[in-house]
């Protein structure tokens, strides 16, 4: 019996139950579609992300206050009960003159009521210097950012987040415009150009004062030694190879522990390239979480072959007897049987890839779709203007690859042997009286 | 036809001894049905010389169904020995058993035991298939050619008479050119007419070819085209003679 004799009696045997083939198939179908749809969603969101985070540039160094990193996790303990870092310590960088190192800012952040004569919002108000706008690539719509002088005088100035100015002034234009924070008059002295604010880094709803005014007129937070504390430090290099993260990351520690006076670094240094391996490693381990709940619709698509096998090796006991009888051997019924199912599963592997594939691919357009019709309603989108999608929902991109196609194929093999291998061991061991006497 | 050759009345000599194609000694074979013991065998002997034709009869539990499936390798005996074209068959394992009927058994049923949804030339081409031989289409033609079939070969069993499909059967046996045919009630579900013409189809093979046939039958119609019948009664045998 050649593998082509195989193939066809199985085709025949699969052609002669249409619906029950079908709907066999239709198990697999579901399950692999289900792990490429999942899996191709989740390294779409590792993407974006990762793109998010290589968009902010990579020749940027995060210094955090507290040593200590989760070993497990990657995370850090939450910032805001060390204070450790403060706004002194990023003017000492800034005057160290340590080589590859072109900005510093400090910023510190509060969530804070803003008011104005027609609305009041919940907001993240962010305090820091001049040096952000060129650091982190500030783009206004209207106005200007604050200033070096600005930062020196303490100055009530603010700079608001496109949807936050919407949110606070409905009705007329927000520069020249007052806020209230913590009854502080504030002056509105620009607003951000929309990013979408799809992005979980989005500043549409963002708020930025000078971190002066923030420590001395809002809400003060000093160190023992009477510096003011602040939340993280940014630096920006001038170059963004391995050798130079590493010079200035050796240059700031020497530098803070000695200002520290500590034994131990009371802060971490992180790049833009620590960020995206963990997210990687999170989002790995998300998607491959995603992928094995698919998997188990694989298992029970696996179940349902095991089961119509078992049916009908029992429905053609007859027609085994026959075979063996006329001088197949175990092998031979075996095989045939096993080709059944791997046929079965492979088959619903591959219209199943096609789905899978199918769906993303659509996933993919309908989020392009999506973020093009709110970055129109962003750019001309007029005061209550209800296009675009709400704000906060995210499209979904998704990213296909190679992988999770040959895996799920793969897999369905798998599926077929090993769920085909017990009917057809059984058919295999029928003892052909017997079978032949089945009626 | 094939059937109506005139040379069917050509019979091959019965003393034709130079070789025996199946010798049984001491056959027996015992079944377990739960407590009880069921001696279906009890120790038969017999041999059947190359070409022979032969008939066994016997009323229903004599140990003749039983006897054909070990003749036929389906099955091994509890004790004795079987000698088909000398090799010992009664050790031997489920697959050594099973190429041995794919060489040298061929099989005729009652029930005709076709395989649905296939043409007659796909079941006739079957045994080549299992055995991996060379030119299957065109020895399955050549067979189904040979028991009056060459215009039905692409015809599915729902579409053939009781006679054509146990045609379709006996192609199926003979395609491999095995030794032994072992036709178990070949008529039994066929008319009075297509009975005899495929009686007269096995006839012609056993002549022409000088096939051994065993007929295993009740009815004595069948019976008499054999040259010799072995009657068993109780798992033995009661009587084994010639024809007249």
């Amino acid at each position: 019996m050649t593998p082509t004799d195989g193939l066809r009696m199985a085709l025949r045997a699969l052609i002669a139950n249409k619906l029950r083939t079908a709907l066999t198939l239709l198990g697999m179908v579901i399950g692999v579609a289900a792990v490429i749809t999942l899996m191709s969603v989740g390294a779409g969101v590792q993407a974006s992300i990762q793109d998010e985070i290589r968009s902010v540039g990579t020749n940027l160094l995060f210094i955090n206050p507290g040593a200590n990193r989760n070993q497990f996790s990657g995370l850090r303990d939450r910032r805001s009960s060390v204070q450790t870092l403060t706004a002194q310590d990023a003017e000492a960088i800034q005057a160290a003159d340590i080589p590859g190192i072109t900005l510093v800012y400090p910023q510190r952040s509060i969530n804070g009521a803003l008011l104005s004569p027609d609305g009041a919002v919940q907001a993240q108000i962010t305090g820091a210097t001049e040096a952000y706008a060129d650091t982190r690539g500030v783009n206004l719509a209207e106005g200007i950012f604050f200033t070096r002088d600005d930062v020196d005088r303490n100055a009530r100035v603010i700079v608001l987040g496109p949807t936050l100015a919407e949110d606070l002034f409905p009705e007329q234009r927000a520069i020249g415009a007052t806020v209230r924070l913590n009854n502080q008059h504030f002056t509105v002295i620009g607003v951000i150009e929309s990013d979408g604010g799809e992005s979980f880094m989005s500043r549409d709803n963002a708020a930025f004062i000078p971190l002066s005014a923030l420590t001395t007129r809002i809400r003060p937070s000093k160190t023992s030694t009477g510096e003011d504390v602040v939340s993280q430090i940014v630096v920006q290099l001038t170059d963004e190879d391995e050798a130079t993260i590493a010079a200035v990351k050796q240059g700031i520690e020497t530098l803070l522990l000695s200002r520290h006076d500590s034994d131990e670094q009371d802060f971490s240094i992180g790049s833009q390239a620590d960020a995206i391996e963990t997210i990687s490693e999170v989002m790995g381990v998300l998607t491959v979480f995603l992928g094995a709940v698919a998997g188990i619709s694989l298992l029970v698509g696996g179940i349902g072959i095991m089961n119509i096998m078992l049916v009908s090796v029992t429905e053609r006991t007859r027609e085994i007897g026959i075979r063996k009888a006329i001088g197949a051997k175990r092998r031979d019924i075996m095989s045939q049987f096993m080709i059944e199912a791997v046929a079965v599963s492979l088959g619903g592997g591959v219209v199943g890839a096609l789905t899978g594939t199918g769906l993303s691919w659509s996933l993919n357009k309908l989020g392009e779709a999506q973020k093009a019709a709110s970055a129109a309603s962003g750019a001309g989108g007029g005061p209550g203007g209800p296009g675009g999608p709400p704000p906060g929902v995210t499209s979904l991109t998704t990213a296909i690859t190679a992988e999770p196609i040959i895996l799920a194929l793969t897999v369905s093999i798998v599926i077929g042997l090993v769920f085909g291998i017990y009917p057809a061991a059984r058919a295999s061991r029928l003892s052909p009286i017997e079978a032949l006497r089945y009626e | 036809m094939a059937a109506h050759n005139p040379d069917v009345a050509h019979r091959r000599p019965m003393n034709d001894q130079t070789e025996a194609t199946i010798v049984a000694e001491q056959l027996s074979k015992t079944y377990q049905m739960g407590d009880m013991k069921v001696e279906a065998l009890r120790g038969v002997s017999f041999s059947i010389t190359h070409g022979e034709m032969v008939a066994i009869m016997g009323p229903s539990g004599s140990g003749k169904s039983t006897a054909m499936n070990l003749l036929g390798c389906l099955d091994t005996p509890t004790n004795g020995t079987y000698k088909l074209d000398g090799q010992n068959v009664a050790g031997l394992n489920e697959d050594a058993l099973a190429a041995i009927r794919l060489r040298k058994i061929g099989f005729v049923f009652q029930a005709f035991n076709l395989l649905p949804r296939m043409s007659a030339l796909e079941q006739v081409e079957l045994p080549l298939m299992y055995a991996g031989a060379p030119n299957r289409r065109g020895r399955a033609l050549e067979a189904l050619e040979s028991v009056g079939l060459a215009d039905r070969v692409d015809h599915s069993p729902v579409e053939l008479s009781g006679g054509q499909q146990q045609r379709v059967a006996i192609a199926r046996a003979l395609v491999s050119e095995p030794s032994l045919l072992l036709a178990d009630e070949p008529t039994g579900n066929l008319d009075t007419r297509s009975a005899s013409e495929i009686m007269d189809v096995i006839d012609t093979l056993n002549t022409q070819r000088g096939i051994t046939t065993i007929l295993v039958t009740h009815e004595n119609e069948v019976a008499s085209r054999a040259r010799r019948i072995i009657r068993f009664r109780d798992g033995r045998i009661e009587k084994d003679e010639p024809v007249q």
